[in-house]
């Protein structure tokens, strides 16, 4: 029995949206018990097409089957009805609920109009015994890892009877361990019947997990195949449309001086929790520090106090000596910083101004953007020009708003601001390629690792362990607010790595 | 070659955003018109006799275009007061009280200073000082709004709100009190009348129309000018648009906030002064009720461009001025005008309406008055 029955099959799906063709006539098929990997770049119509079996959009054409009957989801309690359970990149869930109260949550079970916890609980307890997903049914959601809140999302679903899962970018906010976990639990659903449509755009992960992988790319199917008949390069080529290189060119590191020096940093959040605990490191000119960790553990909080968004509570930041702990963002800017902000539109573009204006946001004050108060709109109209063909930004005009350019490319106009200013000793990226595509991605890097070569310190933030492999010459790892190792790249492995993400307590090798 | 293509492009592209900025407001207008028409034949009127005495009384002959002239000047003051706090993220609702500042100070100034002196001061130090200290006074009195917002994070549109009142009342109290004109005849809240050499001259002979209606043409060039071309104006708009990137990009954000309402505080106090040196002479208790509030009408209806404030200034002026020639020829009531202003505002504030019945598509983002609660 090789070929099973399918289940949830997408015909001629077309989803038109204000400029974009979202889904051009897609076809997509999930067969009984199979992980099937949804795979494509920010903007290629995975999700789309997602929310419209699921029912969040309406398709312009086209018809959706399952298990070989046409039906009509109009919102995602008709999904449900027919057996379709999603996964959210971010979680649906309470945190001051029980893992019990969070699954019912509208769908309650009661007993003489009140809520009937212990029948609840016993079909979680049931459920996560079938599925091997070890989930207690009377803790409370909050306190509970990551890890262990997507196994509630899953529950959730199966609660509902799910028998077609969908997991939209599940492993972005898990350790590589707790990703191997949940890749165990996905075979241990599909050996007990359930399908699951798996949409990443991490290649190693389709490759490890996939019975079947459909490439997307700008809004349509570029192909359907099976991992033993593929690879990365050959998967990267389809996502991407040319060539890819996956490798970053990097020579050997020759670190010059100390740059930057941060000395016992603590750092509260805005809830006025301490989310970094005296934290020591510097880094030198001439080499990438990258830190790594699983997103939410302080790494926000230690840029925004190393780049003048937020006052430490104690400790000491120092760029070339001089003592800049706590000062504004300007005088840490003068002084040296370019930073490749966490949130690009929230803080590193002001969407509807113009290209010509976000390239001078920073600098907009001082001559030639501004001769005694008064803007300089040639001034700035040359620079952008400079930066826009120097840094390859893909935009009609300078003056066209940053809001209307691809993430991508607002990366970029981000990038040529921060890199081109002429006294940059330090730079602070952090998660500089978050969503992009390939091509702006290798851009980035190569980006980064030029102001490397040219002796500039770099403080690499990211998620993404291949990025912190890829750049870093040294790496620290972050943990519930500390730095628990701090260890050369090329010594090194993303198994180690990956135990001190997840807080382990383990010598360097 | 080039480069003269680039400019003709730049020129089109310049005529174009204002004929899409203008788009929604024009036709809003129309259809209040069409509207306010039906409402009136419903009522048993002529609409067209109606339209034709508006325009007659505000339009019809010089007095009526002087008129509509010295409507127009408080309009335009205080609907710049409110379009540049608009720019700067913050909704002014205070130009009620900062005007009423700025004119009490005003008069002070005009009528009390030469006593105190002792001696009689030339207009040319006397006329501007009263304006200037009234202008400040508007100012400090939203400055101090824009110091809460800036550091103890307390919305502006409540602060605003409660600086009216105390500034209405406190008012009210000074010109019923200390302030009373103490003419034995006077049973009104006003002050005494400014000195002659407070007061500024009309522009010609036997019309009211005075010289504060260009100031107030030409305040609109400077807040156009000072928002678009400087570098204090760029920050204005940064923090208005996306205060996170303004800290970011080391805007001194706290610092903007409190400037913007202090430019925005002189501008309304402007309006007061201009009021009592330029046509009353006097503070009147009750002369300003509404412009303050008009002011927001005109600032959503010019949607916060200068040039949008004039001529959505002038066309409240000649609503209000032609108004009693409507209701001689028409018997039709003045309050016609108000509902009829209400409809404009309703549908510029509820755009989609007027892009249905138009057809219009949404182009780009929406514009962004106020932060909204805590923001």
């Amino acid at each position: 029995m090789s070929e099973s029955q399918i289940v949830l099959e997408a015909k001629g799906v077309t989803k038109q949206f204000p400029g974009v063709l979202a889904n051009d006539n897609v076809d997509f098929d999930l067969r009984k018990g199979e992980i099937h990997a949804l795979l494509g770049e920010n903007g290629a119509g995975k999700s789309t097409l997602m929310n419209l079996i699921y029912g969040l959009h309406h398709p312009d054409k086209g018809e959706v089957f399952v298990n070989g009957n046409h039906v009509a989801i109009h919102s995602p309690n008709d999904s449900i009805a027919a057996g379709i359970g999603m996964v959210h990149q971010h979680f649906m869930l309470i945190p001051v609920f029980t893992v019990a109260e969070n699954v019912m949550l509208g769908d309650e079970t009661t007993k003489r109009g009140s809520l009937d916890h212990l029948a609840v609980a016993a079909k979680i307890t049931e459920i996560s015994k079938q599925y091997g997903l070890d989930v207690d049914p009377n803790a409370l959601v909050g306190p509970l890892p990551v890890g262990i809140q997507q196994r509630v999302e899953i529950v959730k679903t199966l609660y509902r009877n799910a028998e077609i899962v969908i997991l939209d970018e599940p492993t972005a906010v898990l350790t590589p361990q707790e990703a191997e976990d949940l890749f165990r639990i996905m075979r241990d659903l599909t050996a007990r019947g359930v399908s699951i449509i798996f949409i990443t755009h991490k290649l190693k992960e389709v490759l490890a997990v996939a019975d079947r992988i459909t490439v997307m790319r700008a809004g349509r199917v570029i192909n359907t195949v099976k991992p033993s008949e593929t690879d990365s390069a050959q998967l990267a080529n389809m996502m991407v449309g040319r060539q890819v290189i996956l490798t970053v060119d990097k020579k050997d590191h020759e670190a010059a001086e100390e740059i930057l020096k941060v000395e016992g940093l603590t750092v509260r959040d805005q809830r006025n929790l301490e989310t970094v605990h005296n934290v020591s490191f510097t880094v030198r000119g001439g080499e990438v520090l990258g830190i790594a960790g699983v997103q939410g553990n302080g790494q926000t909080e230690l840029s925004e106090a190393l780049t003048g968004l937020r006052s430490p509570i104690s400790g000491k930041v120092t760029i070339s000596g001089k003592d800049l702990t706590g000062k504004p963002p300007r005088i840490i800017t003068e002084a040296g910083l370019a930073h490749i902000p966490e949130d690009r539109q929230r803080h590193g573009l002001v969407l509807s101004y113009t290209v010509a204006d976000n390239m001078a946001l920073c600098d907009y004050y001082q001559i030639p953007f501004s001769v005694r108060g008064v803007i300089q709109p040639k001034a700035l109209d040359e620079n952008s020009r400079k930066l826009i063909s120097a840094y390859d930004v893909r935009t009609p005009s300078p003056f066209v708003n940053a809001g209307k350019l691809s993430g991508g490319n607002q990366q970029k106009v981000i990038v040529a601001r921060e890199l081109s200013r002429n006294n940059v000793k330090l730079v602070v990226a952090n998660q500089p390629t978050r969503g992009l595509d390939v091509g702006s991605i290798e851009y980035i890097h190569s980006e980064i690792i030029k102001m490397r070569d040219r002796g500039v310190a770099v403080l690499l933030i990211s998620a993404e362990l291949d990025e912190i492999m890829a750049l870093s010459d040294r790496i620290a790892v972050m943990y519930r607010g500390q730095i628990v190792a701090i260890v050369d790249s090329k010594k090194t492995t993303r198994e180690q790595l990956g135990l001190w993400m997840a807080g382990a307590h383990v010598e360097p090798a | 070659m080039q480069v003269e293509k680039q400019s003709v492009s730049l020129t089109k592209q310049i005529l174009r955003s204002i004929s899409e900025a203008g788009l929604i407001p024009l036709l809003a207008i129309v259809t209040a018109v069409v509207v306010g028409g039906i409402i009136i034949i419903i009522v048993g009127g002529n609409p067209i006799q109606a339209y034709a005495g508006l325009v007659e009384g505000s339009l019809g002959s010089t007095k009526a275009l002087s008129e509509t002239a010295v409507w127009s000047t408080p309009y335009i003051f205080a609907g710049l007061a409110v379009a540049l706090a608009f720019k700067g993220g913050l909704f002014n609702i205070g130009a009620e009280g900062q005007l009423a500042v700025g004119a009490v100070f005003s008069a002070l100034i005009g009528y009390a200073l030469p006593e105190w002196l002792g001696f009689a001061l030339p207009a040319i130090v006397h006329m501007p000082l009263a304006i200037l200290v009234g202008m400040l006074m508007g100012g400090i009195w939203a400055g101090i709004v824009g110091w809460l917002k800036a550091y103890t994070g307390g919305h502006e549109v409540i602060n605003t709100i409660m600086m009216n009142y105390i500034a209405l009342n406190t008012t009210s109290f000074l010109l019923n009190g200390v302030m009373k004109d103490p003419s034995p005849t006077n049973v009104i809240a006003r002050t005494p009348l400014i000195a002659k050499s407070a007061r500024m001259p009309a522009i010609f002979d036997g019309l009211r129309v005075h010289w504060g209606f260009i100031l107030a043409l030409l305040a609109a060039f400077l807040i156009w000018w000072l928002l678009n071309k400087t570098t204090l104006g760029f920050e204005i708009r940064t923090v208005g648009l996306n205060p996170d990137a303004a800290q970011y990009a080391g805007i001194n954000v706290k610092r903007t906030i409190i400037l913007t309402m202090v430019l925005s505080g002189m501008l309304a106090g402007l309006a007061g002064s201009i009021e009592v040196t330029g046509l009353n002479y006097r503070h009147e208790l009750g002369f300003s009720i509404g412009y303050g509030y008009d002011a927001i009408a005109i600032a959503l209806l010019g949607k916060s461009h200068p040039l949008g404030i004039v001529l959505a200034s002038f066309l409240f002026a000649i609503m209000r001025n032609g108004a009693s020639r409507m209701q001689f020829l028409t018997q039709l009531p003045v309050d016609l005008i108000s509902m009829l202003q209400a409809l404009i505002l309703l549908f510029v504030a509820a755009d989609a309406i007027v892009r249905y019945i138009y057809r219009i598509k949404s182009k780009g983002e929406r514009v962004v008055l106020t932060r909204g609660w805590g923001g």
